[in-house]
């Protein structure tokens, strides 16, 4: 019965210290693992405060990127975005969104292609991956 | 010596049973009642609430005449129109009529006309002896052409006594980082981040007519006329992206507290220091901000005005009431209701704000800790996508009831102390 009562402290103890360790999250970028997960990491320290964790977006606020053409079609575009940020009159799937995303130009080309890669591969989105060598042309294009 | 060890296992328990007691009685009020027959809100004792009208589309500003008619103006128009006209009968409110051809948020009544804005200009209406719109098809163009940049683009207006109307432009940025790469001042505040002053009965007015009231103010959607101090009220929603933009400053709770949402009591000339300081509502001081070489310590400027009053971060102030009926008791007399949308910018912690929050005044100022108010607007998950309602706009009703508009799905709510 103590034991019992000991495991269970025990267990919610370790849930309250990973809960606390959760205020200090560490922005690193790790290498290892395969594109989505490296991209799951850069997509909660950058862009999970205005999407939402669920890609759900805010209403009128910032937009889904569940199945919308920005996040499923032309990969130029997309990584464009990314890079150049995204501040124009433009309807997302019928609704239009007031908030600015600010430029992403200071991630590697490998980071910029992990989160989308991680993006067009959830939130029930289908599509297939973006590669750094993708990102880096189109950042040397303009 | 088993029991300590057991104790101290036990401790985060206790810490976190804490924490969670904490967070639940944060609204001090703790008499107040939970009930489906308030429409879902909790309200203080001896308070009801009714939902006296649904799913009228993102209602946000609204006013009620003393004959009861309710004009609710809508986010975007709906079938071509942009405000409801709806008359109240029997605990329901019915739409009698809409008109307007454009969506806004701002609404007004003063001196025998109703004012109402878009998102780039305001118009009026003359109405007749019943508060009644003749013409609602020939409104006057009062104000044309207001900075309207997509972000914090909503205009929320309210007359003084002396014949001006005042309307909020929002800044068109967070925090002008893109606008003042070099430092060197931010050119948005002189198209926008503040309240501009017009004529109330002046036509086909411009932005350069106005008289820049006071700059320095982000976003301001809920403000007020208060008839105490004769002197206008305003609340700015703070800053987005504290930890975002500057990781090594702020962690990611501190990010989502701060920085305050602030109560700022408005002298024509005031400087309330937006994007050059935030409010710390917790060290209680006006903090340099990180763009402009602050570390989350250092004081700003102290020529910037102070906040009349401050709430926690990104709580949304979209409605601000002050209240002068005679139906509430004694202590909310001519206290400030303050409707919160609710968060989005604390992700990845947990969303907070959903409610309308009292502020107690006295002698024209605040006075003491806000409560909260009404909530449960939200219903089970409180978050932007998913909440059930969110609360916006604000009105007293000729009887002294308070009336909250909530533009998530189009409630108007009534509530009313029971005597
Ligand atoms: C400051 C908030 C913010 C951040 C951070 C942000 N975005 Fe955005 N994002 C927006 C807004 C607002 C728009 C729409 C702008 C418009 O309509 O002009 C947008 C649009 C988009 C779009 C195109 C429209 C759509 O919904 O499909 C994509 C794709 C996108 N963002 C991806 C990302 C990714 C990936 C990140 C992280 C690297 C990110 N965003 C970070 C606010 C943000």
């Amino acid at each position: 019965m103590k034991l019992k009562i000991a495991i269970s402290a025990f267990a919610l103890s370790f849930l309250f210290f990973s809960l606390s360790a959760q205020v200090r999250p560490v922005k690193k970028h790790r290498s290892t693992g395969s594109s989505i997960v490296r991209g799951k990491i850069v997509y909660t320290n950058i862009c999970l405060s205005c999407h939402m964790a669920n890609g759900a977006g805010v209403p009128h606020l910032n937009p889904p990127l569940i199945n919308t053409d920005y996040v499923l079609r032309n990969k130029t575009n997309l990584i464009k975005i990314v890079l150049n940020g995204f501040n124009e009159d433009v309807e997302i799937n019928g609704q239009t969104y007031s908030n600015t995303m600010t430029p992403h130009k200071d991630l590697k080309d490998r980071q910029i292609a992990d989160v989308l890669t991680y993006v067009r591969k959830s939130f029930g989105n289908k599509a297939s991956s973006v590669t750094a060598a993708e990102v880096k042309k189109v950042r040397a294009a303009k | 010596m088993k029991s300590k060890k057991l104790l101290i296992l036990l401790l985060p328990v206790v810490a976190v049973i804490g924490l969670i007691l904490f967070n639940a009685c944060k609204s001090a009020d703790n008499s107040n009642t939970a009930d489906a027959g308030n429409a879902g809100l909790t309200i203080p004792a001896g308070f009801s609430a009714t939902a006296i009208a649904e799913n009228l589309g993102g209602t946000r500003h609204l006013v009620v005449t003393p004959q009861g008619d309710i004009y609710v103006h809508l986010e975007g128009a709906r079938n071509g129109k942009g405000i409801l006209v709806l008359h109240e009968e029997g605990g329901k409110a019915i739409v009698k009529s809409s008109f307007a051809n454009y969506g806004g948020t701002g609404i007004a009544i003063k001196n025998g006309y109703l004012y109402a804005s878009s998102n780039s200009d305001i118009y009026r209406y003359k109405l007749n002896d019943k508060n009644q719109v003749i013409d609602p098809a020939k409104p006057e163009t009062i104000v044309s052409g207001l900075t309207n940049k997509r972000m914090h683009n909503s205009k929320s207006i309210i007359l003084d006594n002396d014949g001006n109307i005042y309307v909020n432009i929002g800044a068109y940025s967070n925090i002008c980082s893109d606008y003042d790469k070099d430092k060197k001042g931010c050119p948005v505040l002189n198209d926008a981040g503040g309240i501009w002053q017009f004529k109330a009965d002046k036509l086909n007015q411009k932005q350069s007519d106005g008289i820049r009231y006071a700059t320095g103010l982000r976003n301001v959607v809920g403000l007020d006329w208060n008839q105490q101090d004769n002197q206008l009220f305003v609340m700015q929603h703070g800053r987005d992206a504290l930890h975002d933009l500057y990781p090594s400053l702020y962690t990611t709770k501190q990010s989502a507290d701060l920085p305050a949402e602030c109560m700022f009591a408005l002298k024509k000339g005031d400087n309330a220091g937006w994007p050059y300081l935030y409010y710390d509502w917790m060290q209680h001081k006006k903090i340099l901000g990180p763009e402009y070489g602050g570390d989350g310590k250092k004081e700003a400027d102290s020529k910037y005005l102070e906040p009349a009053a401050a709430y926690p971060g990104h709580f949304a102030p979209d409605g601000l009431l002050f209240y002068t009926g005679n139906q509430f008791p004694e202590k909310y007399k001519n206290g400030a209701f303050i409707a919160f949308h609710g968060s989005w910018n604390r992700a990845p912690e947990p969303q907070e704000g959903y409610c309308v929050v009292f502020q107690p005044f006295k002698n024209g100022k605040p006075d003491g800790k806000w409560e909260i108010f009404a909530d449960g607007f939200a219903g089970a998950q409180k978050d932007p996508g998913n909440a059930a309602h969110r609360p916006c706009g604000l009105a007293q009703g000729p009887d002294g009831s308070l009336y909250v508009t909530d533009d998530q799905k189009g409630t108007i709510y009534k509530i009313s102390y029971k005597k």
